[in-house]
């Protein structure tokens, strides 16, 4: 690995998330809570989702986070993304976001879908940082499913 | 590496002809992304292998290779042969009284498993409903979870000692915690997280003044102190049961030893049941071998036994006391190094005489996967999370941390490249009190 490839992990966008996370913070009113956790490294995520009444819209997404960089920054990111959108679009962004994961540096990001979320292109060069990248992510679309499937708020997620 | 090394003279207790020793180990020779030397920190998670232990198994694959203990042929005999000669080789690197109360096992974790296992069941050992087990909150958590696994199936409590602000481990409530009906007593005798060095003989002797079995995790001592199971600490058989894992001895993976008292050994029932742990098998019933064949059902890890057994006699040729002082020169010139980082934070013992070579960290600012990365650009390979210690960490209010850990292959110069890794880090993640900041 080069300095190159470090400053590519590391965007500015990202750094300045990770100081700087939008949404943090558990807020009311939510249907869903979850907690996850990254079991190789620990990273910790508890997550809210509030959906409209007619479960089509993402009011709000509120988070207390515990990690590095990338999975603070990726949450940062997300709530940005996916708040105020209609779900199914959230639900696009979602598998845009997983797709240039897992595409091993090979996937050319969207701007239009993925907005800052086009920083982290450079994480999927490191398998290792890609679960602290999809953390958040995957405790919103668990969050999610458990709302519009009519789970009670308090059961939580898994511990992954 | 580094202009600011220290010559190797200057620093008391390095192992003499420490350059000789490091071209053992040809991994060492490796170059990493961008040309950088490896500079590898990451010991205590597993250690290097030395040349003699590749080719003692590459020479078994080549040569002996046959199925042990079963095979009427020359190579079935060169093969068990050279499986139990690993044993020797194993018990006199722990002084073992007997050869047979050396058990081969997968790794420390199923060494201990296999006796917390046992003890469910029934027999002299067994642990029932309202026995107490003991533990550390500073274990990894292969010396946590079988014993909480223990205490759920057989309805026991599980207790542990807590530990100081200082790392080290709480004994202020030990007459509260040792009672007559603890059975089991099991720590660690070096920590992987905090690398404190535990007083082992002294808790033996109190588990031992309420009929407790002691058991010790020396997957951590093993690698960088003299074993005898038979005189620990200076104190004679105050333990039990010990176990350490191949591949932190430079041996390789897929090896581990349980070393038990014979007497203890043979009151256990048996762990897996299967070929090679039988005496007689009937369809209605079956007789077991005796120890040590008693816990080795089906084929055993042979040819990762024979590389243990090579690995054992390299670390007893260069000495464990010898090896010892080296990891104490290294990591008190790593604890010196990281005091003049400013914003870093030591978890454990800061006296090095108190601990082993393994050090964790906090770097204020930076998270640890932060760290590991931007030193692992520069060739340096550190370990970054829980360190399969979670409790450890919750004590001290940390979630993850980083840590080095050396051996006796560690250079000064190595440990140059570290401090000055994380003096890069703190630049490029622009925080502490640098000027500059520049990336």
């Amino acid at each position: 690995m080069s300095s190159v490839d470090l400053d590519a992990l590391y965007q500015e966008i990202i750094l300045d998330h990770y100081r700087n996370p939008h949404h943090a913070g558990l807020r009311d009113p939510y249907e869903a809570e979850v907690h996850h956790v990254n079991p190789t490294c620990g990273d910790e995520i508890t997550l809210r989702v509030h959906l409209s009444g007619d479960g089509r819209t993402v009011e709000d997404v509120s988070y207390d986070a515990e990690g590095c960089s990338i999975s603070q920054a990726a949450a940062s990111v997300m709530a940005d993304l996916v708040i105020g959108q209609p779900v199914d679009e959230a639900m696009t962004a979602h598998e845009a976001f997983l797709e240039l994961m897992q595409g091993r540096g090979q996937v050319e990001p969207d701007e239009e879908v993925l907005e800052d979320g086009i920083a982290f292109a450079g994480v999927a060069k490191f398998p290792a940082r890609v679960k602290c990248a999809l953390l958040a992510w995957m405790a919103w679309k668990d969050a999610t499913a458990q709302v519009l499937n009519g789970a009670p708020a308090d059961q939580g997620g898994s511990d992954a | 590496m580094t202009s600011t090394s220290v010559p190797v003279s200057e620093l008391a207790g390095l192992l003499p002809g420490l350059e000789v020793i490091r071209k053992d180990f040809p991994i060492l020779e490796r170059r990493l992304a961008d040309d950088l030397p490896l500079v590898y920190l990451d010991s205590a998670n597993t250690s290097q292998k030395p040349q003699v232990v590749i080719d003692t198994m590459v020479d078994h694959l080549e040569r002996h290779n046959a199925n042990v203990a079963r095979a009427m042929h020359q190579l079935g005999a060169e093969s068990s042969a050279a499986f139990e000669g690993a044993r020797d080789k194993v018990a006199r690197f722990l002084n073992a009284p007997s050869r047979d109360e050396v058990i081969f096992t997968k790794n420390a974790s199923e060494a201990l498993n296999l006796v917390a296992n046992t003890m469910a069941w029934a027999g002299p050992l067994q642990v029932g409903k309202g026995d107490r087990v003991v533990i550390t909150e500073m274990e990894h958590h292969s010396n946590i979870v079988p014993w909480q696994l223990l205490c759920e199936r057989v309805g026991a409590e599980l207790r542990w000692f807590g530990l100081t602000d200082d790392g080290l481990l709480d004994l202020s409530n030990i007459d509260e915690v040792l009672t007559p009906n603890t059975k089991v007593v099991s720590l660690t005798w070096v920590s992987n997280m905090l690398g404190t060095v535990n007083p082992v003989a002294e808790v033996a002797r109190r588990a031992h003044e309420v009929g407790a079995v002691v058991v010790v995790d020396a997957s951590q001592a093993a690698p960088q102190l003299p074993v005898d199971v038979q005189k620990v600490q200076g104190v004679d058989s105050c333990i039990d049961f010990l176990a350490f894992t191949g591949h932190k001895v430079t041996g390789p993976t897929g090896i581990g030893v349980l070393w038990g008292r014979q007497d203890l050994l043979d009151q256990l029932p048996p762990f897996l049941g299967g070929g090679e742990m039988i005496a007689t098998v009937a369809m209605e019933r079956s007789t077991y071998a005796p120890v040590p064949h008693k816990f080795e059902a089906g084929t055993p890890p042979i040819v990762e036994a024979v590389g243990l057994g090579a690995a054992v006699d390299y670390l007893s040729e260069i000495g464990l006391d010898r090896i010892h002082e080296h990891e104490q020169a290294i990591t008190g010139y790593l604890l010196e190094g990281l005091a003049t980082v400013s914003g870093l934070r030591v978890l454990g013992p800061t006296d090095v005489t108190q601990r082993g070579g393994a050090v964790s960290f906090e770097l204020e600012g930076v998270h640890p996967h932060d760290v590991a990365q931007v030193l692992d650009m520069r060739g340096i390979a550190v370990r970054a999370g829980h360190h399969c210690a979670k409790p450890a960490h919750k004590r001290y209010g940390v979630q993850s941390s980083t840590r080095a850990s050396s051996y006796l292959y560690t250079t000064p110069a190595e440990v140059d490249a570290l401090i000055e890794g994380l003096e890069y880090t703190k630049r490029y993640f622009k925080v502490g009190h640098e000027k500059g900041g520049t990336r």
